[in-house]
């Protein structure tokens, strides 16, 4: 087997060993170097770095990207606390969906956001009102934020070109509506697929009213 | 020139040898040995169909019989592999049609099958015999039509967890009256409606079926007749659920358990009404694998069942067995092998059952043959995972999920570290092993000293450092398999131990730390392994170089650069420059 370029002591079990022994050989001129802290490792570049960028952290698609979570020690508020524990986490807790629609009657439906080459899909019977879709949503596409959990208030925006969206949704009868102007039950019940659209392409559809509901 | 052994010898010789590992050994020996290894060698396990091209197989192994192929990677069975990534068999099959015409099985992992591929094999191999799509997509009942019109021999058909566009249930009478060879049958991912007087006249006809595991739109009532007409019957997986309860019904199905002397694996039981579990009781005895994971059977009832299987060797349940569960498994199955948990409301923010860190730790030790182990629970202790590890140095897998990330241990507050690192060092043998929890670096550098036959390890909110990724590639002589998510790890541990990356199949980073920078650079100087880089959300040319990565992939091949790449992913190449296909 290729031993490799690094030196090392495979059996040394000691924590004093770090990463600065083993001669990182691939590293090009310039570049930022490793400061071993106590056993844990510093890039150069900082951690508010990774935070402050939303659209490129570390943690991606989980919701540990928020905030709360304090890369790379683990000082988080209470003992075991996970940070936005009420959001759901892409492929977390590991559970196949064909599983998950084993135990549940679940509705899967495919969400496309224009101007994505991607579609994703969102399993409707897990969220229990508009708001938690649309966290869903947030995590789940990561090229936009919504300014508020209420619907009514909310915008959906791409920060990176300034794009608004809507959430639109085909349903049972083939058209395409605004989504929350019916109760979530009712949503959940015909809603065939889910397209965020961009604001600009939306002018078709009817407004949203101001009486309607955004909680189930 | 000393005397050489006849061909046809050394041929017979190797006759005898299955495993692919002592084969690829009779390669190495000399340059005739190698030659007539190839021209005997009739199956073949690609486990990334992408580290290989179909032409480099064929000429290679030119007489092979049997072919498994492996596509997407693992993390894609929770969503993390975007749609479209790749993991096409018709390419694959498209060679083998014209180079393999007596080609007999193809078994397919999570890869994308089409219509237009189904049709092939129906048409293009005379004796095709076994057709295994595990976790598949991308064809349609007609593509089911197709094979089962064609395939004259097919001895099995077996759709696990596939998803598959269910056009309509009529395909089943595509097998013609006359055939009569199925063996093993598999449909439990199909939902429309089949036609039941075709599945009854089908089972009716083929003596040696062993193997019938059915969909989730058979009724009760039809169970009966079938049972009846295949008492031969080894592996059963039914719903046994019904609109009502019928008192004939419950007995004629009783009637027809009991007939099935020899049945030995059962799973299915969705939406089974618990009244009728006692038709199941005859049984019980002989069975040696149970997989309830679909079945929403509560704890007494649950109890009652297992207790009676005391032959059981594997065993899949829900939480709803409970510690209380658990403890009578320990008690009355001594020959449990294999065990897996699986959560009933994994979402719940609350536990919704009473099954802690307790049940596993009885079946550790009541069951001295448990080997294999997957278990989902709300917490666990140090103190519970090394009882674990001291009373079961045999286990060779060992999977856990504590469905709340970053959890520690929940009697001490610390991290499960020296809990793992515990059964990393007691069980020798582990080749398979998945960690949550709230870990350190720490848990890995017990992994990367004791893990030494470690093939396979699964990560996620794990770590503190690049240092952790480091132990675990520099010490993990056996490691395989890598896949790892949301975990603090970046450039420098990946680039320190960029040759190891050869050695293993694949290497699996999702919401790390590993910069585009990285990439181009291991992409530039391994030209034997493929380094893709995912990126959804647009060319990673438009941001900064040292920003991380979204998800990357990194296997070893003899291909080169693969050519059915989406538009979202790139292959980082030696000229450090994207290119995509």
């Amino acid at each position: 087997m290729p031993s490799n370029t690094a030196d090392q002591s495979p059996d040394s079990g000691t924590t004093g060993m770090s990463l600065k022994d083993t001669e990182l050989t691939l590293g090009l001129p310039g570049e930022a170097q490793v400061v071993i802290v106590g056993g844990k490792s510093c890039s150069k570049r900082g951690y508010s770095d990774t935070v402050d960028f939303r659209f490129r952290c570390c943690s991606g698609e989980s919701s540990a990207k928020a905030e709360k979570v304090d890369w790379p020690g683990k000082e988080i508020s209470g003992p075991g606390k996970a940070p936005d524990s009420k959001a759901q986490v892409v492929g977390w807790p590991p559970v196949r969906s064909v599983r998950k629609k084993a135990l549940k009657s679940c509705k899967y439906v495919k969400v496309a956001v224009d101007g994505a080459p991607y579609l994703r899909k969102v399993d409707l019977e897990v969220h229990r009102s508009y708001q938690q879709l649309l966290m869903a949503l947030e995590t789940m596409f990561d090229c936009f934020t919504i300014s508020s959990n209420d619907l009514e208030e909310s915008k959906i925006m791409n920060p990176v070109n300034g794009a608004e969206y809507v959430p639109t949704y085909e349903d049972k009868d083939g058209d395409w509506m605004l989504v929350g102007d019916v109760p979530w039950n009712m949503f959940v019940e015909s809603c065939k697929r889910v397209r965020l659209m961009k604001s600009s392409e939306a002018i078709g559809l009817a407004p949203r009213t101001p009486s309607c509901t955004s909680t189930t | 020139m000393g005397y050489s052994f006849p061909e046809e010898v050394l041929e017979h010789v190797l006759s005898f040898i299955d495993s692919d590992s002592d084969r690829n050994s009779v390669s190495l020996v000399c340059k005739s040995w190698h030659d007539i290894e190839r021209w005997c060698r009739r199956r073949l396990f690609v486990g990334n169909c992408y580290a290989v091209s179909p032409a480099i197989a064929i000429r290679r192994f030119p007489e092979l019989r049997s072919v498994s192929l492996k596509g997407k990677p693992h993390f894609a069975d929770f969503n993390l592999v975007p749609h479209e990534w790749g993991g096409y068999a018709y390419p694959w099959i498209a060679a083998f049609a014209k180079a393999y015409p007596w080609l007999e099985e193809l078994r397919l992992k999570r890869m994308v099958v089409s219509d237009e591929a189904l049709e092939l094999i129906a048409k293009k191999f005379k004796n095709f015999r076994v057709l295994v799509m595990y976790s598949c997509e991308g064809f349609s009942t007609d593509g089911l039509a197709t094979i089962a019109a064609n395939c004259r021999n097919l001895k099995e058909l077996d759709l696990s967890e596939s998803e598959v566009d269910d056009v309509s249930g009529n395909w089943l009478s595509q097998f013609p009256d006359s055939y009569t060879s199925l063996e093993s049958l598999n449909i439990t991912s199909l939902s429309s409606e089949i036609r039941f007087t075709a599945l009854e006249r089908l089972v009716g006809r083929c003596p040696n079926l062993k193997t019938l595991k059915l969909s989730h739109s058979v009724p009760l009532d039809l169970l009966p007749n079938l049972l009846q007409k295949a008492p031969q019957l080894v592996e059963l997986g039914s719903g046994l659920h019904t609109k009502e309860v019928h008192p004939d019904l419950y007995s004629k199905l009783a009637g027809a358990f009991s007939g099935c002397k020899g049945l030995k694996r059962l799973c299915g039981l969705r939406d089974v009404v618990p009244s009728y579990l006692p038709t199941l009781y005859p049984i019980c005895f002989g069975l040696t694998s149970l997989n309830l994971s679909d079945a929403p059977i509560q704890c007494p009832e649950l109890i009652k069942l297992v207790s009676q299987c005391q032959n059981l060797q594997r065993l899949w349940v829900l939480d709803y067995i409970e510690d209380t569960g658990l403890i009578a498994l320990a008690e009355s199955c001594k020959d449990l092998r294999e065990l897996r948990v699986f959560p009933s409301d994994p979402f719940g923010q609350e536990p919704n059952v009473s099954l802690t860190e307790q049940g596993l730790v009885s079946v550790s030790a009541g069951c001295p043959k448990l080997h294999s182990v997957l278990y989902f629970c709300r917490r666990m202790s140090n103190v519970a995972l090394s009882t674990i590890a001291r009373n079961r140095p045999n286990l060779t897998r060992f999977r856990l999920c504590i469905i709340e990330r970053f959890r520690p241990d929940y009697i001490t507050q610390e991290p499960l570290d020296v809990g793992f690192g515990a059964i990393v060092e007691h069980c020798k043998d582990l080749k398979r092993l998945s960690l949550s929890g709230l870990l350190t670096d720490r848990v890995f550098e017990y992994i990367g000293s004791h893990g030494k036959k470690l093939e396979m390890l699964s990560l996620a909110f794990a770590g503190d450092s690049d240092l952790g990724l480091h132990h675990v590639l520099s010490g993990c002589k056996s490691l395989r398999k890598l896949e790892i998510r949301d975990c603090p790890f970046g450039d420098k541990a990946l680039l320190a131990n960029a040759a190891k990356l050869e050695t293993m199949r694949s290497l699996w980073m999702s919401a790390c730390q590993v910069s585009y920078r990285a990439c181009k650079l291991l992409g530039q100087k391994m030209p034997r392994l493929n380094v893709e880089v995912i990126a959804e959300q647009g060319h990673p040319d438009s941001s900064p170089d040292e920003y991380p990565v979204e998800k990357l992939y990194i296997y070893r091949t003899v291909s080169g650069p693969r050519s059915d790449m989406p538009s979202f992913v790139w292959t980082m190449d030696k000229n450090s420059a994207l290119r995509s296909s």
